[in-house]
């Protein structure tokens, strides 16, 4: 069966959707068709990509020198 | 429930009951692994660290005085991040109340579309980067410039992988809401972040800005 296009606004919209295996294996299908035509929408996929990867890695958000120690010194002087 | 997570809720289960039980030090080993997810929530509320470190601190204190209210069908990560950021919102909301209903105010507008800034072809950034302090503070700076709504969303679903549905009951907003904000916030560091900081994190990179307008 052939894939029904899709356009560029569609392949947007669905983007995150998409990176989150969060759509049908019938609009994946078309997606990815889309993709292997469109360098625009390719570069928008990987940037998105990149930021997922980028935002998600634990270096990120490291905690301040000390951090542990303080909240444990916090939490013993509890009564 | 994988195996590994139901172990982990056993694990998590016993230590709860020793601590209710007034043994202490359980509570230090129940925290431990959660420690930095509780820094990521506070800070992507109140956005500087020292505060970020009072809430973290103010929320341990309180998930370890509430701890016998913990029900055990909860996920214990869900309950402390749902602490920690209804800490951070108060601070946030005796700090500033004039933006605390201003992020009400958005709430009620997340409909149409959002579309890419550009085409910025941005290839793979090397994990390496983030080694370099600059970098990793150029993705904070990027995330902190989003508005809370957005940003809230992102950590708790990037930065903690906390799955839609956890992130729908931690916020108080429906699962579509989760998955539109995200996907805006995605959208939006997009844009600030892939032309790189000066073009400096991406060097030997080809970048190429193109418009299709």
């Amino acid at each position: 069966m052939a894939t029904i296009e899709i356009s560029c606004v569609e392949v947007w919209r669905q983007i995150s959707d998409y990176l989150d295996d969060e759509i049908s294996p019938e609009m994946r299908e078309r997606m990815e068709a889309h993709f292997k035509a469109c360098a625009h929408c390719t570069a928008v996929l990987d940037g998105t990509r990149n930021v997922v990867e980028l935002v998600g890695d634990g270096r990120v958000f490291q905690m301040p020198d000390g951090f542990s120690k303080r909240l444990y010194k916090k939490l013993q002087k509890l009564p | 429930m994988s195996t590994t997570e139901s172990q982990l809720r056993t694990n998590e289960a016993e230590l709860i009951k020793s601590v209710c039980a007034g043994e202490r030090e359980a509570f230090y080993e129940l925290l431990r692994p959660y420690e930095r997810m509780i820094y990521a929530t506070a800070i992507s509320v109140v956005k500087n660290p020292a505060d970020a470190e009072e809430v973290a601190q103010e929320a341990v204190l309180k998930a370890f005085s509430h701890l016998s209210t913990f029900r055990a069908e909860a996920k214990f990560s869900t309950w402390l991040v749902q602490i920690t950021y209804n800490e951070a919102r108060m601070k946030l909301k005796k700090a500033h109340p004039h933006l605390y209903e201003s992020i009400d105010d958005q709430q009620q507008n997340e409909e149409g579309d959002f579309w890419p800034k550009d085409y910025a072809d941005w290839r793979p950034i090397p994990s390496e980067l983030l080694e370099q302090k600059e970098i990793r503070q150029a993705v904070q700076n990027a995330i902190n410039s989003l508005s809370p709504s957005y940003r809230e969303v992102l950590v708790l679903r990037e930065v903690q992988h906390l799955s839609i549905k956890e992130t729908s009951t931690i916020l108080g907003i429906s699962e579509p809401n989760v998955k539109t904000r995200l996907h805006r916030g995605r959208l939006l560091l997009r844009g600030s972040l892939a032309p790189g900081i000066d073009g400096s994190w991406i060097q030997g990179q080809p970048y190429r800005k193109a418009r299709a307008w």
